[in-house]
């Protein structure tokens, strides 16, 4: 057997915190032979990103390669001399970074950005490798490829530029390239077309890949073998159907279960009870651009109603349009029969009370300066006039219910906090509230998958115990599996599908449901393969929206 | 061969030392990768900065006599200047070690991540304070006492006609400028301090109402504060100076409360721009969202939920702007509108020794009583401003 393209032995790195040097990576092992597809997965902080880089004999500014040797096609690139790996980097190594939208520079063309590469290796001139580069974005099935490298980086939309650097990173034809978490950012549909575009290209060159990624679904699509990391450390390798079907450390099994969590079905509510929440009819703009054309949903009570689309869609909108934030040009909310005032400011402290709210990001939801006991204690005092030791047993006993330890977080900010832990508080605040009704707005989407089947089990518990009712919105179809009683499918600001989960799940569907069911990849390693030949080349993802 | 002959064949000179300094470093190292991957500027910064060090040795130990004895002030201002930096570094280190093994673990945790620079600044400004604050104990003399004969020489040294009694001299109609010196650092200083505290009362409410409630009340104050800033600060404050010293004795009112006005409406206009920007980016986040959807009132969103993330920024400016008012005041008072004789200011006293300055060739230490006071105002402005870089700099979380 020939030796591995990339040979990585006895890993070590370490990154400094405060004065000293801590690990990050803990003795890893890693071979890639040429043209393979190795998957790296695990949650945030395992070293994923760490471990590709450093395979480029990179680390990040304040990390160091501590031990361990890194061979690129038997050259040390741990020791190699920075003129050396600048004639490497680029030209035979290429790396793919997950916001292609932060890595272009925004003032140069993409095709300008594409040629740089190849002029500055002397692999090819200029004018040669302005034709490849339109060549491979054919290839990559951009539209209008003739044209699309002659415009600025925020002129094409985000899967298009993810799919333009990876040509651009394929340039040179490369013996290797990292991808790092490419499709993270895009929506289901058009990260179908990056992953198919990146697979076949990959293909046709014969190139050698290392792909990181959380994903579980999309790994199992793309690499040949998979490793998983835990914390820098090397849990199991072995082939992608190996690993999928019998995987042999519980880390594996747990991180595979994730996906199994179904909360059991609720019978259908009455038909003539009255709605907690009920939209009825609105059109919502901004400026004089409408958003929202006419959408009508209700919620009734201990449900939860899952709206799911894509970004652009008009979900989180919605969501506006409910709290008041942004008045509706027409239609109206009503909160248990009663019309509520379109503007926030217009309503009573009891009305507000009752609609909660948990936001996506929990790092700009939760005001860094303040402790856990006053973020939360907040709610309490302002709506239920709570003070001194009554406020602070009201606090205590709001953190045994996200399952935080009060002792230990009451006097914690929420910089000390891990990210599960931040979206946890988030959730408190709303429930200090003692609401009816809370929005979660991508509460899951910014966590690991452990953890965000944590919250989900927490929501879904909360929701049993106190009677609340939950509009969920999501473009993870997995987590509307998960949790949701009702779906509202939207796009383009128009409800176009919705109904119970059982019937929504079940065909058949709406088109654009069925384009949106279809596109979340699965565990199945051949799911992208039997996808692809039933759409047929021309009707992935952005080019099947297109049409409808 | 002249000047400019010189300096091209140093140039060149150092060039070549540069690209030999690497080959014998990539030589003798055997190729670490200090040397290996060094660029060529690189190396050419290393034998600039190396030339330059060797030029200020020697120009250090030239004789501060020359041969047709005369005075060599270049030489002698150079020596001071060197020995005041040793000096300063070296009491900001003993200060740094003195915070680092005394008071509580917080304070001791805060010195041991403390650059020099900053433990300097913050040596400079408490020294200040408490000079100002003790003024009245410390002064050997009042500020308005004429006690003698004037004899700006410094050192109080007889052969040249001073008196021991007045260690810095004493000035044209005979005031201890020593005296006079620390009654500064309470007037200027006390002043300034006012005056950037009352620009930043204003300056920052009306930045963030601005930020918080938008629309037209933030049209309207940001274009008022556009005029402002559109004229010149110093002019304009100059002008209103002037204006003010025909009304002052007609109101009855001190003219320092209109100076101390004038330039905290001035120097507001900043502090509203920085308030608001700082203020725009903070009311996007959804905690604030979050808290206009509870129903909070403008006051506890403004102090409760914006101020507490706006102190890095406004603290930071607060020490630059201090510094600007500082000046400001200083130059009011050099032009002769700002804080009035016969109270000590830093910047009247510059104005009134400046002639000295002239003398600086044949006697140096002539020179030196016009710049102490201009010493006074540079060493706070730049203490204030290393804790300012420092305050900054931890603020933005960047990490060495």
């Amino acid at each position: 057997m020939p030796d591995p393209l990339v040979k990585i032995r006895n890993l070590h790195i370490e990154g400094r915190s405060d004065e000293s040097w801590s690990p990050i990576i803990n003795g890893v092992d890693l071979d890639l032979n040429k043209g393979e597809v190795l998957g790296l997965i695990g949650e945030s902080g395992a070293g994923k990103s760490t471990i590709g880089l450093a395979a480029m004999g990179f680390t990040r500014d304040g990390v160091r390669i501590s031990d361990g040797t890194v061979e690129f096609d038997g050259i040390d690139m741990v020791n190699a001399s920075a003129a050396k790996k600048r004639a490497l980097l680029g030209k035979r190594i290429a790396y793919v970074a997950q916001s292609a939208a932060a890595s272009f520079n925004p003032a140069h063309r993409l095709i300008d950005q594409h040629t740089e590469g190849p002029v500055q290796h002397g692999v090819a001139s200029r004018a040669q490798s302005q034709e490849d580069g339109i060549e491979l974005y054919r290839k990559l099935r951009l539209p209008n490829p003739d044209q699309i490298g002659f415009r600025y980086p925020h002129q094409v939309s985000g899967g298009q530029l993810q799919r333009a650097m990876t040509a651009m990173a394929m340039s040179c034809r490369p013996d290797l390239i990292i991808f790092d978490e490419p499709t993270t950012a895009l929506d289901v549909t058009t990260q179908i077309e990056v992953l198919a575009a990146i697979r076949e290209i990959v293909e046709e060159f014969d190139t050698a890949a290392i792909y990181i990624t959380h994903d579980l679904a999309v790994v199992a699509q793309m690499a040949d073998k998979i490793k998983v990391l835990l914390r820098g450390d090397e849990v199991e390798e072995a082939d992608t159907r190996t690993m999928l079907s019998s995987p042999k450390e519980d880390y594996t099994k747990s991180l595979w279960a994730v996906r199994s969590f179904e909360r059991p079905e609720k019978p259908p509510a009455e038909p003539d009870a009255v709605p907690v929440v009920s939209v009825k009819g609105v059109t919502a703009a901004y400026g004089k651009v409408d958003v929202l054309h006419d959408v009508s949903f209700d919620i009734h009570a201990g449900r939860t109603v899952a709206v799911v689309g894509e970004s652009g869609s008009g979900k989180s909108t919605a969501a506006r349009c409910i709290t008041g934030l942004l008045p509706p040009r027409e239609g109206h909310v009503e909160f248990e029969g009663e019309a509520l005032p379109l503007d926030y400011k217009a309503r009573s402290k009891e009305q507000l009370r009752q609609v909660q709210m948990i936001y996506q990001m929990a790092d700009t939801a939760l005001n860094p300066r303040k402790t856990i006991a006053q973020i939360i204690g907040r709610p309490v005092e302002f709506y239920m006039g709570l003070k001194g030791s009554a406020l602070r047993d009201r606090v205590d006993q709001l953190l045994d219910q996200i399952e935080l330890d009060p002792a230990q977080f009451r006097n914690r900010l929420p910089s000390e906090l891990s990210g599960g832990q931040k979206q946890r508080i988030g959730i408190a605040r709303a429930l200090a509230a003692e609401p009816r009704f809370i929005i979660c707005d991508e509460v899951t989407s910014a966590l690991d998958q452990l953890v965000a089947e944590g919250i989900l089990r927490l929501l879904a518990r909360l929701q049993d115990e106190l009677g609340l009712s939950y509009m969920f919105i999501t473009h993870d179809l997995a987590t509307v599996r998960a949790i949701s009683d009702e779906v509202v499918v939207m796009k383009d600001g128009k409800v176009v599908d919705r109904g119970p989960k059982t019937e929504m799940f079940r065909p058949p569907h709406h088109a654009y449901t069925d384009l949106l069911l279809s596109s979340v990849p699965e565990m199945d390693p051949d799911w992208l393969d039997n996808l692809l030949a039933e759409r047929g080349v021309d009707n992935i993802g952005d080019a099947a929206v297109d049409k409808m | 061969m002249s000047g400019w002959m010189i300096f091209l064949l140093g140039l060149a000179g150092i060039a070549a030392m540069a690209f030999l300094f690497r080959l014998a470093g990539q030589k003798a190292t055997g190729d670490a990768p200090k040397f290996r991957d060094m660029s060529y500027g690189e190396a050419f910064g290393y034998m600039l900065a190396a030339t330059l060090l060797i030029l200020a040795v020697w120009y250090y130990f030239q004789p501060k006599v020359t041969e047709a004895g005369m005075a060599n002030a270049g030489v002698v201002f150079f020596r001071w200047a060197v020995q005041g930096f040793l000096i300063f570094a070296a009491a900001a280190w003993l200060f740094r070690l003195l915070g680092r093994n005394v008071g509580t673990a917080w304070t001791r945790k805060l010195f041991r991540q403390m650059p020099l620079t900053a433990s300097f600044g913050i040596l400079v400004i408490l020294i200040y304070a408490f000079v100002a604050i003790f003024a009245g104990a410390i002064a050997p003399h009042g500020q308005e006492e004429i006690l003698g004969a004037a004899n700006v020489i410094a050192g109080g040294d007889p052969a040249l006609g001073g008196d021991p009694a007045y260690p810095l001299g004493t000035d044209q109609i005979g005031r201890d400028i020593l005296s006079r010196l620390i009654y500064g650092a309470q007037n200027t200083v006390g002043i300034a301090f006012i005056t950037t505290i009352l620009a930043f009362l204003l300056g920052g409410t009306f930045g963030f109402l601005a930020a918080t409630l938008g629309g037209w009340l933030d049209q309207l104050l940001s274009r008022a504060v556009d005029v402002l800033m559109a004229i010149p600060s110093l002019i304009f404050a100059l002008l209103l100076m002037t204006i003010a010293t025909v009304w002052a004795p007609k109101l009855g009112i001190p003219l320092t409360w209109f100076m101390i006005v004038i330039i905290a409406v001035i120097d507001s206009t900043r502090v509203y721009r920085l308030a608001r920007a700082v203020g725009l980016n903070i009311v996007v986040m959804d905690y604030i969202e979050a808290a206009k959807l509870r129903g909070e009132g403008l006051g506890y969103l403004v102090f409760k939920e914006i101020l507490p993330n706006a102190t890095a920024p406004l603290l930071a400016e607060f020490g630059l702007r201090f510094c600007f008012v500082f000046l400001t005041i200083a130059a009011l008072s050099f032009l002769g509108v700002g804080i009035q004789p016969p109270l000590a200011d830093w910047g009247t006293m510059v104005r009134d020794l400046a002639q000295f300055i002239n003398f600086a060739a044949f006697s140096p230490m002539a020179a030196v009583t016009p710049l102490l006071a201009a010493g006074a105002i540079a060493l706070l402005t730049v203490g204030v401003n290393f804790v300012v870089d420092w305050m900054l700099h931890k603020s933005s979380g960047l990490k060495e």
